[in-house]
């Protein structure tokens, strides 16, 4: 196990520096420089090479990579030129609002996904297994974008139950701030919960077969002790995959539903950083999503080590 | 048999759909076994022993049929509720399946899964069902049960994992315990010793037992009586000792042949069966053997034999041409 | 015995599962969908219809009449000549992108499974980085550097694609490449690039098919993501997806105007699935994995 988790460990670091290289990269050497951004197209030259002095911007690409990633290393992400405000202090006041979202919109993924695969597996073959199946084949060539629509028009527009845009803080108004949580998250989680199903479906459906679920059966267990301890538990496994796999996805669709329904999380910060061309927010963030998802992919890993006693003895 | 049966199967048929058409995997099967009496289940690959047991214990594949009646102590297991099925399931009717590897679950230690069993039958706590399984680890040769309580089942070989299965299957004292193919998935020199732990907790509490096994050497010493199966049918039935004596039916003949003897030549080539079991979606008209039977004639090939009686009552086989000299001349 | 009963165990839980071999009726929809849709894109400019730049303030969010089949936008633009006009946007970005991703994608993978070593470890290892980007991220990032263009668009979608590709055709290759007739060519003294192209090649290009199409369906919705959010194809071109994000604008008067190319795109990405999924199944010899 120990093992493991160095071996994991250790290939993290190459992935990180690398997305960190390649983040930068982007930044600095397309076009575009970013004190022409910062000073307006009408700056006088000398004007834009003071600044790119004070930017560091007339360095070697490689020396400008290396101090970059020190700070970066000693927490300085840098500070956007547009509101003062630094990446970290930026990202911090966004982080609860997409954290709070993707947590309901994977629950709410989750509460929709497992039980109706659950029912299609025990009953496999039959015309509800070939709804639901044929929905969550439907649903998956519905974009996000297009079910927030279709939930904004439902439930705001004509049945005026929700509000459809705007965030209130938990700590200010825990009510409201569900409020305003039920549909961004309800939309992420109409993206979700196909891709649960259909995975959790077919794994226990195999499960189902297993001479495991014929012995538990012939012990004289109940059927929800069979059904949710002894099929279940292996296949929890493959939901951790899936939910693993789903993450990258999960952050795609929060950026879309965060700009819809205007929640102040990363998603807005970083399409806002787009619109106003904060290139050092932009730089910050992307670096940031992209090192949080590289870690919540290893953190999935290790979830998954713990849970499969096959691999946590070493014998996988 | 005098005494009332414990388990009595009678005119059971088992047929399951498939993309080509009925299979019909068992084919009007009657058999009993008393209290306490062992009876072996003989027959090669895919001669529906398995399918038997399945259907006696109500597992059978969703898609299966199942006609006849299985009467288990006084109930047709057939018609009962399910509730009333599962109850009897595990306490009084307990099987040991063929493959340890598989039959355990996974992800579920070796107490849990014995554990389960003992509080959903017998109502203990969970101290006394904990220190119960225990008991019943160290009584099918489990070293250190209580910390093979929480471990998984990778983590013991295969003749552990079947022990532990047979702990379970015994953990209710079930009047019935099915053994399907018990030891063919494991090493050879862990089948005896497993065959033999079955047989020594069988006497020891009493119980009836079916042993189901491709190996006729396997039921010997062990059972008390021996249907033969071919094709989805009984086509040999005897108390085991009548059987070794005088066999009747080819089939069970070229069974005992097939057997490697340890006091035969070296290099003496094992006189297998020729051909292959029919195709049990196209059923045959005449004996299912016929086709691979060296004694077979026109009236084999056109009427299926029934059933008959031998030299005793108790024993039964099915064929128009039976041997009737000692078993071993001949074949 | 078990060999027998345990095979018909798994054709009975094979029955409700499995799906059939025959192409049932959906699939034919979504064929004929598809080219109904791409023949619509290609003859836009051919068919008898209004500019889809031309406003007419005096109509704006006409309803649906025979001058203006599906009625007006909030510029008073014609609704269908825009639908169509955008269909092209939306199908150009979503056919080209997926063939950048399936040609480099497809090409890096079969050397990597083909070769394997060094070279198979620096691939697989680039692609992990590439993969450690949300997909969604990364291509608003270089499109916001870039700057926003059909060009720059269908680039970033392409490379984007391009880990997906390498797994399938590396996948397929690793496999084929321990078959008997790569074998037997190998001992006949063929070249590696006569192998590659004549027999490892023919065989990944079906699995590879299969995977463009669903590509297809993913990069039209990652397009009308972007364009949804106005950081796709520049104005005054409209793809789909910037027309519902228009649309959007106007949910409460005319909800029309978003639900109309929302159909649209669902069918068109649907149809892509469809199809793919199918061939994926044929191709496929693990039934329904995922």
């Amino acid at each position: 196990m120990l093992g493991f988790v160095a071996r994991r460990l250790l290939y993290l670091v190459p992935v990180l520096v690398a997305v960190s290289l390649l983040t930068f990269l982007i930044a600095s050497l397309l076009p575009g420089d970013l004190a022409y951004v910062i000073l307006g197209d009408q700056a006088t030259p000398e004007k834009v090479a003071a600044l790119r002095h004070d930017l560091g911007l007339d360095q070697p690409v490689w020396w400008r990579y290396l101090s970059w990633l020190g700070h970066v290393l000693e927490g300085d992400f840098g500070r956007s030129f547009r509101t003062g405000q630094t990446v970290l202090q930026a990202v911090a006041e966004r982080l609860p609002v997409s954290l709070e979202l993707m947590f309901f919109a994977e629950i709410a993924g989750l509460a929709i996904g497992v039980p109706v695969a659950i029912a299609c597996a025990v009953r496999s073959g039959s015309a509800f297994d070939r709804f639901m199946t044929g929905s969550a084949f439907g649903m998956l060539s519905v974009p996000t974008f297009l079910s927030a629509i279709l939930l904004i028009y439902l439930f705001a527009v004509e049945l005026r139950w929700l509000p459809a845009t705007g965030y209130v803080p938990f700590a200010e108004d825990p009510v409201a701030n569900l409020r305003f949580m039920v549909l961004p998250a309800l939309t992420l989680a109409l993206a979700e919960w196909p891709g649960i199903m259909r995975v959790l479906r077919s794994d226990m459906i195999a499960t189902l077969q297993e001479d495991y679920i014929a012995l538990a059966k012939a012990k004289g267990l109940k059927a929800s002790r069979i059904l949710f301890v002894h099929a279940l538990k292996p296949s929890s496994l493959t939901l951790i995959t899936v939910t693993g796999i789903n993450i990258g996805r999960l952050i795609g669709g929060a950026l879309i539903v965060e700009t819809i329904f205007a929640l102040p999380g990363i998603g807005r910060l970083l399409v806002g950083a787009i619109y106003t061309r904060d290139l050092i927010i932009l730089q910050g963030v992307v670096l940031f999503v992209a090192g949080g998802f590289v870690v919540m992919n290893f953190v999935v890993d290790m979830l998954y080590a713990v849970l499969d006693p096959r691999i946590r003895h070493g014998h996988a | 048999m005098t005494e009332p049966a414990l388990l009595s199967v009678e005119d059971v048929s088992v047929d399951l759909p498939t993309p080509r058409g009925n299979l019909r995997a068992v084919d009007h099967v009657d058999l009993t076994v008393g209290a306490g009496r062992t009876l072996g289940i003989v027959g090669e690959s895919g001669c529906g022993k398995t399918m038997l047991s399945r259907a006696i214990l109500h597992l059978l594949p969703k898609k299966a049929k199942l006609s006849g009646r299985v009467m288990f102590d006084g109930q047709d297991l057939v018609r009962l509720d399910p509730e009333r099925l599962r109850k009897l399931r595990g306490r009084s009717l307990a099987v040991v399946f063929q493959d340890p590897m598989t039959s355990l679950n996974p992800v579920l230690t070796i107490g849990t899964q014995l554990i389960e069993t003992l509080q959903e039958h017998l109502e203990l706590d969970g101290a006394a069902a904990k220190r119960r399984s225990a008991e019943l680890l160290a009584a099918v040769g489990i070293p250190a049960p209580e910390q093979r309580l929480t471990q998984y089942p990778h983590q013991l070989s295969g003749g552990m994992r079947q022990r532990v299965a047979i702990a379970i299957a015994l953990s209710c004292e079930p009047k019935l315990l099915i053994a399907d193919e018990p030891t063919t998935a494991l090493d050879v020199t862990i089948q005896a010793q497993i065959l033999d732990l079955l047989a020594r907790e069988q006497r020891r509490r009493h119980m009836a037992m079916i042993i189901i096994t491709h190996d006729l050497g396997v039921v010997a010493g062990r059972t008390d009586e021996v249907a033969v199966m071919y094709a989805g049918r009984v086509v040999e039935r005897a108390p085991t000792p009548l059987l070794f004596k005088n066999m009747h039916m080819p089939y069970t003949q070229a069974l005992l042949a097939a057997i490697p003897r340890i006091d035969a030549a070296p290099h003496t080539p094992l006189p297998a069966i020729s051909g292959r079991p029919p195709d049990p979606t196209r059923p045959l008209q005449g004996c299912s053997f016929a086709p691979r039977c060296r004694y077979a004639t026109g009236l084999c090939h056109r009427e299926k034999p029934a059933l008959t009686p031998a030299e005793s009552p108790e024993h039964r086989f099915a064929c128009f041409h039976p041997i009737l000299a000692p078993a071993g001349v001949g074949a | 015995m078990a060999t027998l009963e345990l095979g018909i165990d798994e054709q009975v839980a094979a029955g409700p599962a499995g799906r059939t071999r025959r192409l049932g009726p959906l699939f034919w929809a979504a064929v004929g969908w598809t080219v109904f849709i791409l023949a619509a894109a290609a003859l836009a400019s051919l068919l008898p219809l209004p500019s889809p730049t031309d406003m007419d303030m005096l109509e704006r969010r006409a309803p649906m009449s025979l001058q203006h089949w599906l009625g007006t936008d909030g510029l008073g633009r014609d609704e269908l000549a825009r639908l169509i006009h955008g269909a092209r946007i939306s199908l150009t970005v979503g056919l080209c992108a997926p063939v950048i991703g399936v040609a480099i994608g497809g090409a890096l993978g079969m050397l990597a499974g083909y070769f394997r070593g060094r070279f198979e470890t620096l691939v697989v290892g680039s692609m992990d980085v590439l993969l450690a980007f949300p997909p969604l991220i990364l291509a608003l990032a270089v499109t916001a550097y870039l700057g926003q263009s059909l060009l720059n668009l269908t680039c970033i979608l392409g490379v984007l694609g391009i880990p997906a590709f390498m797994r399938v055709a590396r996948a397929a290759t690793l496999t084929l490449s321990r078959r008997e007739f790569v074998i037997a060519a190998q001992a006949l003294g063929a070249t590696h690039v006569r192998i590659l192209l004549r027999e490892l090649l023919p065989n990944v290009f079906l699995p590879l098919l299969a995977f463009f199409l669903l590509g297809v369906a993913v990069t039209i919705v990652v397009e009308g993501a972007l364009s949804f959010l106005g950081l796709g194809v520049p104005p005054p071109i409209s793809s789909w997806g910037s027309m519902i994000g228009e649309g959007r604008e106007s949910l409460e008067i005319a909800p029309r105007l978003a639900f109309i190319p929302a159909i649209a795109m669902f069918l068109t990405v649907l149809s892509f699935n469809l199809i793919g999924d199918t061939l994926r199944a044929l191709t496929d010899p693990r039934q329904g994995a995922l």
